[in-house]
C-alpha cells in the first residue's frame, strides 16, 4: 500500500501540470489582454497597466506561464482586480462560513439519505419502495432553484421561522441561526440523488452470499440488514461522499448567493460576473489540488476498510 | 422496472432480430416507458411547431396587463384600477397645478411604443397568467422550453461526440495514446464541473445559445468517455474485430463501422442522461445570466424574474417554468431507465 500511495503522488505532477495548462490556457490565451476587461471597470490607466505588466501580457507566453507557475509556487497570486483585497486573503476568510453550511449538510443530508435507502432496500419491490423512487425522480426533477426560491420565500419571509438571509459573526450564531435554512434547503435538494445512488449500493450488497450464508444461519432480517449489509454498503457510501466534498465547496454556490452567506461559491460567483480573474485562477488551483488529495484518500480509505479491492 | 426477464413472442420471423428490434420489443413491455417515450414526443412536437412559428411565435408582444392573473383567479382588482387612469392620459393638471407641456408626446410614444396591442384592449386575465409587461406565462413558457430543450440536446449530442471519439481512440489503441487521453481525462474531472463552467463562461464574456451549448458540451465529455473507453477495450479483442482485421479493415473501420454499432447503445444511453444533465445546467446559467442572451427566453431567465415576482405574490411564472421542467426532465429520466434496461438486459 505505501507503494501504491506514492505511485499515486507521482502521477500527481502530470495532472497537476494538466490542471496549469488548462487554467493557463483558459485565463491568458482565450480571455486574451485584460486591459478589454478592465477598461470599463478599472478608470485608472496606470492600475490596469500594472495588473499587465504582473501578468506580463507583453512578454511571451513562456514567461507569461513561468510567471503563473511561480504565482502557484508561492500560493501567492496577487489581488483581486475587483477589491484589491488580497486572493490568500479572500480565500482565508471565504472558506470558514462555506464550511460552517457544507459539513452540517454534509453529515445531514448522508444520514437521512442512508437510513432512507435502506428502508426502501429492506422494502424493495413493494409500494413504498416504488412510490419513494418515483418520488425521488420527480423531485430531482425540479430546478434546484426552485427549491431555494420557495423555501425562502414560504419559510423564512411569510411564517417568519428563519432570517430570509444573513450572516453573523461567531460560530453558534452562523451555525444555529442563518445556516439553518440553508442546510435544510440543501439537505432537501440532495435526498432525492442520494438516496438513488445508496439505494444502489444496499441492492448491490443484498445479493452477495455473505447475505444469504447469514440468512441461513437463522439471522433475523433486521440484523443482516443492520449489521452485515450496513457496514458493507457503508463502504462506497462513505468514499462517495468524501470525493463529493471539493465539488461542493464550489457546488453549494446558489444557496450562498441566495442566502448571502460569504463563502467560497458566492465569491466564485461574483468573480464571474466582475471578470476577476486572479480570484478564480486560484479558486480553481486550490480546489483540483484539492480535489486529487481527497480522491486519493477515498481510495486508500477504501483498501483500508476493504482488503479486498485490488489497487492497481 | 424489471423488463429483463424477457419470452419473446414466439413470431413467424425467420432468422434472428437485431439488437434495436430485440430492444424495441422489450421497451414496449415497459408501460412506463412508453408513456415517458410518448411525453418526451409531444415536447420535441411542440418545439418543432415553435421552431417554425406555428405557436408561441409572438410571445413578445404585451397581451395582457401587467401581472394579468391566470383566469381561473379572476382579474385582478387593484393593478385594474391603477392602469384605468392611465389609459384616459390626457393633458391632466397635476396637484401642483402645472400643466406637463410633454404630456401629449409622452401619451403619443406610450401608444407608439405599445404598439399593435393598444388597438385592441389588454386582457384583464390570461389562461396562465402574465408578467410584467403582460406577456403571455405560457407562451414564454413554450419559447423556454425550446430553448432549453434544444441546448440540452446539443450538448449532449456534442458531448457525446466528443466522448465517442477519444473514448474510441484510447479504448481501441491502448498504450500512449490511451495514457495521453487518460491524463486528458484526470485533468479535466481534477476541477470540479461547475467550477469548469463557470470558469469558461468568465473567459468567453459572452452570452448566447451557442456559448452555452459550447461550453456544457466541451466540458461534458469525460463521463461518456469512460464508458466508451471500457467497451472498445472490451471489444477489439473479440473475434468479430479479428476477423475484420483479417480481411483487411483499417483501423478507422473497424473502429466506427464495426465495433461502434454493437456500442453505439451504451453511447444513446448517456445522451439521454446528459440531455437532462445539460438542461439543468442551462438552467442555473442562464438565471445567473451566464447563460443564453437577454432576447432569448429560458427557464432559467423565467425564474430569475419569478424570484422578484413571488414576493409580489405573482406565483404563475415560477409555476409555469417549474411546471414545464419538471414534466420534461422526469419524463426524460424515466426514459433513460427504460432505455437502459430495454438496451442492456443484464443491469437490473
Amino acid at each position: 500500500m505505501p507503494a501504491y500511495a506514492v505511485r499515486r503522488l507521482w502521477q500527481f505532477f502530470p495532472t497537476l501540470l494538466g490542471v496549469v495548462l488548462l487554467v493557463f490556457a483558459l485565463f491568458n490565451w482565450v480571455g486574451g489582454d485584460p486591459a478589454y476587461l478592465l477598461a470599463g471597470k478599472i478608470s485608472n490607466p496606470e492600475q490596469i497597466e500594472n495588473i499587465r505588466r504582473q501578468l506580463g501580457v507583453d512578454q511571451p507566453y513562456a514567461v507569461q506561464l513561468w510567471i503563473f507557475v511561480k504565482q502557484i509556487a508561492g500560493a501567492d497570486f496577487g489581488a483581486s482586480w475587483a477589491t484589491n483585497e488580497k486572493v490568500s486573503e479572500i480565500i482565508a476568510t471565504r472558506l470558514g462560513p462555506s464550511l460552517t453550511v457544507l459539513v452540517p449538510l454534509l453529515v445531514i443530508s448522508t444520514i437521512l439519505a442512508m437510513a432512507a435507502a435502506m428502508l426502501v432496500t429492506y422494502l424493495r419491490g413493494s409500494l413504498t419502495d416504488r412510490a419513494i423512487m418515483i418520488g425521488c425522480t420527480v423531485g430531482q426533477s425540479v430546478s434546484i432553484l426552485v427549491y431555494i426560491i420557495v423555501a425562502q420565500y414560504v419559510l423564512a419571509y411569510q411564517f417568519g421561522w428563519f432570517p430570509v438571509q444573513g450572516w453573523g459573526n461567531n460560530l453558534a450564531e452562523n451555525l444555529l441561526r442563518y445556516s439553518a435554512l440553508p442546510v435544510i434547503v440543501g439537505v432537501i435538494v440532495s435526498l432525492a440523488p442520494d438516496i438513488r445512488l445508496y439505494r444502489s449500493f444496499f441492492l448491490e450488497e443484498i445479493n452477495q452470499d455473505y447475505v444469504r450464508t447469514a440468512r441461513s444461519k437463522g439471522l433475523s432480517e433486521t440484523r443482516v440488514m443492520w449489521v452485515h449489509v450496513l457496514r458493507n454498503a457503508a463502504i462506497p457510501i462513505v468514499t462517495n461522499v468524501m470525493i463529493q466534498l471539493p465539488g461542493m465547496l464550489v457546488g453549494a454556490f446558489l444557496i450562498e448567493r441566495f442566502f448571502s452567506i460569504p463563502g467560497i461559491g458566492r465569491e466564485v460567483i461574483l468573480a464571474v460576473e466582475r471578470s476577476d480573474f486572479p480570484v478564480l485562477k486560484a479558486v480553481t488551483i486550490y480546489v483540483a489540488i484539492v480535489t486529487m488529495i481527497v480522491n486519493l484518500a477515498a481510495d486508500l480509505l477504501y483498501k483500508a476498510i476493504d482488503p479486498r479491492v485490488e489497487l492497481e | 422496472m424489471s423488463t429483463n426477464a424477457l419470452a419473446l413472442p414466439a413470431g413467424g420471423h425467420a432468422g434472428s432480430r437485431g439488437l434495436w428490434v430485440l430492444a424495441w420489443l422489450r421497451f414496449c413491455r415497459d408501460r412506463v416507458g412508453l408513456v415517458s417515450l410518448a411525453v418526451v414526443v409531444i415536447y420535441f412536437a411542440i418545439v418543432a411547431a415553435s421552431r417554425i412559428g406555428w405557436i408561441a411565435g409572438d410571445w413578445s408582444k404585451e397581451v395582457g396587463v401587467s401581472y394579468a392573473p391566470p383566469s381561473v383567479m379572476g382579474p385582478d382588482a387593484a393593478p385594474a384600477a391603477a392602469a384605468a387612469p392611465d389609459a384616459t392620459a390626457g393633458p391632466v393638471a397635476d396637484d401642483t397645478g402645472v400643466v406637463d407641456p410633454l404630456a401629449e408626446e409622452l401619451a403619443e410614444i406610450r401608444n407608439g411604443l405599445a404598439g399593435l396591442s393598444d388597438s385592441e384592449p389588454r386582457a384583464a386575465t390570461l389562461a396562465f397568467g402574465g408578467d410584467k409587461w403582460g406577456r403571455d406565462v405560457l407562451q414564454k413558457a413554450i419559447k423556454g422550453t425550446e430553448t432549453s430543450l434544444l441546448v440540452g440536446l446539443a450538448a449532449a449530442l456534442l458531448a457525446a461526440f466528443l466522448g465517442t471519439l477519444f473514448g474510441a481512440q484510447a479504448g481501441y489503441h491502448g498504450g500512449w495514446v490511451d495514457d495521453l487521453f487518460n491524463w486528458f481525462y484526470s485533468v479535466f474531472t481534477s476541477i470540479p464541473y461547475l467550477l469548469l463552467i463557470l470558469a469558461i463562461a468568465a473567459v468567453l464574456n459572452q452570452k448566447g445559445t451557442a456559448t452555452v451549448i459550447l461550453i456544457l458540451g466541451l466540458t461534458g465529455w469525460t463521463g461518456i468517455f469512460r464508458l466508451v473507453r471500457a467497451e472498445y477495450m472490451k471489444h477489439k479483442v473479440r473475434e468479430y474485430v479479428r476477423a475484420a482485421d483479417v480481411i483487411g479493415a483499417s483501423d478507422a473501420r473497424r473502429m466506427f463501422v464495426h465495433i461502434l454499432p454493437n456500442v453505439s447503445h451504451v453511447v444513446l444511453v448517456q445522451i439521454s442522461l446528459h440531455v437532462v444533465l445539460f438542461i439543468k445546467s442551462e438552467v442555473v446559467l442562464s438565471f445567473l445570466g451566464f447563460g443564453v442572451g437577454v432576447d432569448t427566453v429560458s427557464w432559467g431567465s423565467m425564474l430569475n424574474e419569478a424570484q422578484n415576482e413571488l414576493i409580489l405574490g405573482k406565483w404563475w411564472q415560477l409555476a409555469a417554468a417549474t411546471a414545464a421542467m419538471a414534466v420534461l426532465v422526469t419524463a426524460f429520466s424515466l426514459l433513460t431507465d427504460a432505455l437502459r434496461d430495454a438496451l442492456d438486459p443484464r443491469i437490473k
